[in-house]
């Protein structure tokens, strides 16, 4: 069958089996290789990546079920100048990652989360997160890193609105 | 950004990792993200049975699948020789099953097909026929008489028994047992777990038969280790053999041994001349690759009546497995387990333990255990809060008043370690002004006598790592040291290449800072290149906790040798005799005339360039080593966990966890504390959920994520991290490792909560994983799981 | 990673298409909706089907939590979030918010729809008992039109429900009562576990008596969405910690739980009464809010 989704902004269209999952979609057919796997139950969330904007776990989704669909991985997370999105930095500035197999889908639902809550309390992180496993870190320093990812976006903001006053004046 | 610009020393400090710029970009590269050209895909039939003679195996639907390029079995391996390879602890393992089935999930059959999806679609065409055998599971009753052999491939085999070990002196422990006032016996279990890294084990094998050439990527913890074995399996030359362990996701043990997925990709690649790449499924990872502890372990312990303890003693039952795997140097079979007299000053201690095979998935030695470190902690850890209990007194104050003592390091144990350096108590000092538990014991009064269960629970750790000395520490011949190269490039960059390899640690970032505390080139200008057995001088990778005591010492001196080499270039440019230079971090100048002097790129530059230098020195500026430690290092720590209980469901939550280390000279600062952050995590998941259990017929209860269970961010509290130094008195820099301290250092503090917060209900011990079900069952006094 | 065997995909775009589908391939066809439960067995290659239908273009159609008169009424493809979320359950149903907060994770919840946790029947899944517990009516379509069917009908042994070949369930309705209120008890291993016993009251209390009172239990064996006896035993009186007990020895008596890793039976009964006492004495309290 064929499918045509947009995946980190540019559109793709496919000949596969209607039994693909969208993580080997992604991994083998596109070669993203960002977007890793840890189980087979969707139970370990290593290859969490964001579908019309949801957090979704890619080997419990279709590649046919996102037809028609969007998708953003991590690497269409980086801003369109290629800078690091604030949750990249703050996981760098946190070590919010050590072996680096968890953080693709830990920084996809981490962004999904700032984007409904911008403030989230490090409780709200920790249950955005609970259905992500990290063997490395003990999730403190994840905490931190999406906490400094919000701080850092909400002084960005500041900073906007008030250059936004400053040409106004 | 000011802030993170002076995070920048040149040297040791905290500084963000040089490795993450391309994980959070997702240009990490493991094992699964190779690509080759024309590149194959392998798959691996399993035994759905854990002990089962094979009939016959019929292949013919599956060859004749139009995508599958090969079936092979074991009898096939076993025309080439194949079918057996040698473990780390000088046993065999099959690499696919001849005879019979061994464990559930053991290799009976891979396939090779042009795609993923095929691969596993062709396994269902296999038809294997089985003839049942009775397994062995109760590890209890595998000595006993008749219990069926599971290793009858063994010559003249006729029972599950593998070794015998001791350590102490039984006599000398039979003495101050029976002058003791009190002594306590108590049985403690350290179920079967697994380390479980989000990666699973795979490897990509690309054999060039022109070249005669075999490149291996491969889930690996010691990549030059494994590239000798494959040279004893496959037959093939070892100068033929590149193993390259690219990143790694987590580790924790249970890369270190091979398995026979790698083994069957290399024959595959061997045999179809294609690229050949084998991934493994997470519960082909948790059924078959190493397993951890599984130690059924009777520890006493005898004291004085005012609490000072004469002795410690155990007897171990060790389940091993189907076959003898555990990745252990050769002259300790029961791993560093030795060390059971934990922390403390006594006067006699003995050990005796017995291993046994059983029908169950090969390994033991993994998980961030420093070598079965975990088991001997938890043992000790576990029985003096049982004495505390008998004695009616605060463990902290049992604990302080029996802690060796700073002057009487270096400390031999009574089963012969040899201490390096410790400073005790203020580290358990430190932990309890950290967690203030005065007032968390005032807290549990007031909780207690409202019928609320809060517990408290401590552990002292004393850990043994960074294994050599060569002399007595070796695995399968090759002894456990390691070579470490430093270039300096004529522009002063360097290029520092190791032997260990990170699975997460931060390898890149700490060893440039070794190197660039030593030679004062900035950590930006030095790159660490390891994991490629071609780019890398031979060393036994990985574990252990070694790389900072072993390599971070190798480190240290090769930049001390480049030193050197620049002291004598330096003199010739200053025209001083190298008496008269003096080291400033990254510059010589001449003593009393600062003006004059050389910065290390400079003498870079002179050791490559043109003219003459110093009589006897070579150009370049490179230098090698291999490094032998002296001894093991010594790291310590002091933990405090704080749990409460819901009387109704008998649900515990960790509230608190105060640790503090002491792993002597620090590096990076957080780096270390990311290294504790995922042992105490690794500590909360097994006291609490994870086990590796199995039904009466030997099929492994634990082999999806859905069943084998690992903590999530909601079961662990923010932790609460603190240090004290006392630096190793051998190591170059004073370092003494640290990857492995909270992982074998917290599994008893959590339980000594949870057993402390049961003390109304007269409860002593409960075992491994205290679930809701077990708390409550020992609340009602049944401490021994019915499961 | 394990992959599922082939089948041929087919999308509905419509209830009547998806039921035209199951028509006309009969039981070699599957619905799939979040497929959290589905795939990973397709995975484990526990399934035996051809054909798969992808019913989630049906979420515009079955995705909604509306109240219509005395009734609440939530399409089959409401997802998980989406019920936490609702401000119409959490007003008049807080149970179900409890139990969304504790279900799978939220990413999980974030595709999983009711529907699919009602259809696959597992006998630890949670929104069977807050149903039962809310005596909520199942709405179930096919070729020849609708039949309702009470919750404690639905399931009729495990993994297998009343919907019949070529039929789906489309919407579930609950009863909108005065006096009500409800809550929701879990005991799991760990956060994102399968309940070890989880339990939904519902209480409805006019003059300070019990009116009715209902407890759905999961995860202790047999059919436990609706509780027997408990209703009985409480209306009428005026509410006390006794007769929680009362009731939560009837939970423990009716219920038949089996030992495995998640715990004991004999623990396994100890919850369902003490989940049970919980339930009913915090539904109680929050009648007064509502």
């Amino acid at each position: 069958m064929r499918v045509t989704m947009t995946v980190n902004g540019a559109e793709v269209t496919k000949e596969i089996e209607g039994r693909l999952l969208l993580v080997h979609f992604l991994r083998d057919h596109l070669g993203l290789t960002g977007t890793h796997w840890g189980c087979d139950t969707s139970n370990c969330g290593t290859c969490v990546v964001r579908m019309d904007g949801e957090p979704v776990k890619s080997c419990t989704v279709l590649a046919a079920m996102a037809d028609g669909h969007e998708v953003t991985t991590v690497e269409g997370l980086a801003r369109p100048d290629g800078s690091l999105d604030p949750v990249q930095q703050g996981f760098m500035e946190c070590h919010g990652l050590q072996c680096g197999f968890c953080t693709p889908g830990m920084m996809m639902t981490a962004r999904a989360l700032l984007d409904r809550n911008p403030d989230p309390s490090e409780d709200e992180v920790r249950e955005a997160i609970s259905g992500q496993i990290c063997r490395c870190t003990g999730y403190t320093t994840i905490v931190r890193s999406v906490c400094w990812a919000a701080e850092h976006e909400a002084a960005e903001r500041t900073s906007a609105a008030a250059d936004q006053v400053k040409e106004e004046v | 950004m000011t802030a993170v610009e002076e995070e920048k020393p040149v040297g040791h400090g905290r500084m963000l990792r040089k490795e993450d710029p391309r994980f959070v970009r997702g240009r990490g590269r493991y094992v699964d993200d190779v690509q080759l050209p024309g590149m194959l895909h392998l798959a691996i039939l399993r035994s759905p049975m854990a002990h089962a003679r094979i009939v016959s195996i019929d292949t013919s639907a599956a060859q004749a699948h139009p995508k599958v390029v090969a079936v092979v079995t074991g009898a096939d391996l076993a025309e080439k020789g194949l079918a057996w390879m040698p473990t780390l602890s000088n046993d065999v393992q099959a690499v696919l099953a001849t005879d019979k089935v061994r464990f559930q999930g053991q290799e009976v059959a891979f396939v090779v097909a042009e795609d993923h999806y095929a691969a596993r679609d062709a396994l269902e065409l296999i038809d294997v026929e089985y003839d049942m055998l009775d397994p062995v599971v109760d590890v209890r009753s595998a000595l006993a008489q008749g219990a069926p052999v599971v290793r009858d491939d063994l010559e003249d085999k006729a029972d599950n028994h593998i070794f015998d070990w001791e350590t102490g002196d039984a006599d000398a422990a039979e003495a101050v047992f029976a002058k003791a006032d009190v002594v306590v016996t108590e049985d403690i279990v350290y179920p079967r777990v697994h380390p479980a890294p989000m990666e699973t084990c795979g490897s990509v094998a690309d054999f060039d038969p022109v070249e005669g050439r075999l490149t291996l990527w491969s889930t690996t913890q010691a990549p030059h280790a494994h590239r000798t074995l494959y040279a004893m399996v496959a037959g093939l030359p070892e100068h033929k053999i590149r193993v390259i362990a690219p990143d790694i996701g987590g580790g924790f043990g249970g890369k270190v041994p091979i398995y026979p997925g790698y083994v069957c990709s290399i024959v595959a690649s061997l045999v179809v001349g294609k690229p050949v790449k084998w991934v493994e499924d997470r519960s082909e990872n948790l059924i078959s690759t190493g397993f951890a502890r599984d130690y059924i372990m009777r520890g006493e312990i005898a004291a004085t009546r005012d609490g000072r303890i004469l002795g410690i003693r155990t007897n171990v039952l060790a389940d091993h497995g189907a076959f003898n795997a555990q990745a252990a140097p050769t002259k300790y079979p029961a791993g560093f387990f030795g060390v059971f007299t934990g922390s403390y000053d006594i006067e006699a201690a003995h050990a005796k333990l017995t291993a046994v095979y059983t029908n169950k998935a090969p390994g033991g030695v993994a998980y961030a255990c420093s070598f079965r470190i975990t088991e001997a902690v938890y043992l000790v850890e576990r029985i003096v809060d049982c004495l505390a209990h008998e004695l009616d007194v605060d463990p902290v104050q049992l604990r302080l008043k029996n802690l060796i003592k700073p002057e009487q390091f270096p400390y031999t144990t009574k089963t012969g370690w040899v201490y390096d350096s410790g400073d005790y108590e203020p580290t358990l000092r430190e932990a309890m002004r950290i967690a203030d538990y005065d007032e968390l014991r005032r807290e549990q009064a007031e909780k207690r006598a409202r019928g609320e269960l809060m517990g408290i629970g401590l552990s002292f750790f004393t850990e043994a790592v960074g294994a050599g000395p060569r002399k007595d520490m070796d695995i399968l011949g090759l002894g456990m040291a390691d070579g470490c190269e430093l270039r300096v490039h004529p522009t002063g960059k360097a290029v520092v290449r190791l032997s260990v390899q990170t699975q997460g640690q931060g390898h890149e970032t700490t060893f440039a800072q070794i190197v660039a505390e030593e030679i004062g080139i900035p950590v930006d200008d030095i790159d660490v290149v390891h994991g490629d057995t071609d780019q890398t001088p031979f060393g036994l990778g990985t574990y252990g906790s070694r790389s900072t005591p072993v390599s971070g010492a190798a480190a240290a001196l090769v930049a001390r040798k480049v030193r050197d080499k620049a002291r004598i270039i330096a003199s010739g440019m200053l025209e001083a005799s190298v008496a008269d230079l003096e080291w400033t971090k990254g510059a010589f100048s001449v003593k009393g005339d600062p003006e004059r002097s050389v910065t290390i790129q400079e003498i870079a530059l002179r050791a490559h360039g043109a003219g003459d230098l110093p009589e006897g020195i070579e150009g370049g500026l490179d230098a090698q080593i291999c490094y032998n430690p002296e001894n093991l290092t010594y790291p310590h720590g002091a933990y405090i966990c704080v749990v409460d209980i819901d009387p109704g469901t008998a649900q515990v939550k960790v509230r608190r966890f105060v640790a503090v280390d002491d792993c002597g000279t620090r590096i990076n600062p957080m780096i270390i504390e990311g290294q504790v952050h995922g042992g105490l995590t690794d500590g909360v998941g097994m006291a609490l959920m994870e086990m590796i259990s199995f039904d009466e017929d030997g099929n492994c209860l634990g082999g999806s994520l859905m069943d084998y269970l690992l903590p999530t961010a909601l079961e662990v509290p923010e932790w609460e991290t603190g240090y004290t130094v006392t630096p190793s008195p051998h190591h170059p820099i004073g370092a003494k490792g640290v990857g492995e301290s909270a992982t074998v250092g917290s599994p008893p503090a959590v339980v000594n909560a949870v057993v402390d917060a049961l003390k109304p209900f007269g409860v002593r011990h409960a075992d491994m994983p205290l679930t809701p079900s077990r708390v409550w069952e020992a609340m009602n006094g049944h401490a021994k799981p019915s499961f | 990673m394990q992959v599922p065997a082939p089948f041929e995909y087919e999308r509905a775009t419509s209830v009547d298409h998806a039921i035209g589908l199951l028509d006309r391939l009969g039981e070699s066809a599957r619905l799939v909706a979040g497929g959290h439960s589905l795939l990973p067995m397709m995975k484990l290659r526990l399934t035996d089907l051809e054909y798969l239908i992808d019913i989630n273009g049906l979420h515009g159609e079955l995705g909604y939590v509306r109240r219509e008169g005395d009734e609440v009424r939530i399409g089959a493809m409401t997802r998980h979030r989406e019920l936490l979320e609702s401000e119409i359950l959490a007003e008049l149903f807080p149970v179900f918010m409890e139990a969304e907060k504790v279900i799978a994770d939220p990413i999980v919840r974030n595709r999983g729809t009711i529907g699919g946790s009602l259809c696959q029947a597992d006998p630890s899944e949670d929104l069977s008992a807050v149903c039962g517990a809310l005596d909520a009516v199942c709405v179930i379509r096919g070729a020849d039109g609708e039949r309702l069917v009470p919750m404690e009908e639905f399931h009729v042994g495990p993994y297998e429900t009343a919907v019949a070949p070529g039929e789906m369930l489309v919407e579930v309705r609950l009863p909108v009562r005065p006096g009500g209120c409800s809550a929701f008890e879990k005991v799991e291993r760990r956060v994102g576990d399968w309940a070890v016993v989880s339990a939904a009251a519902a209480v409805w209390i006019d003059q300070g008596a019990f009116t009715d009172a209902r407890v759905g239990l999961a995860a202790v064996g047999g059919d436990t969405v609706g509780v027997g006896g408990i209703a009985e035993a409480l209306r009428g009186q005026r509410p006390s910690e006794e007769l929680y007990t009362r009731a939560g020895e009837i939970a423990a008596q009716s219920c038949d739980p089996a030992t495995d890793a998640r715990g004991s039976a004999e623990y396994k009964r100890h919850l369902a009464k003490e989940l049970t006492r919980r339930t009913l004495r915090r539904a109680v309290a929050g009648t007064g809010r509502a």
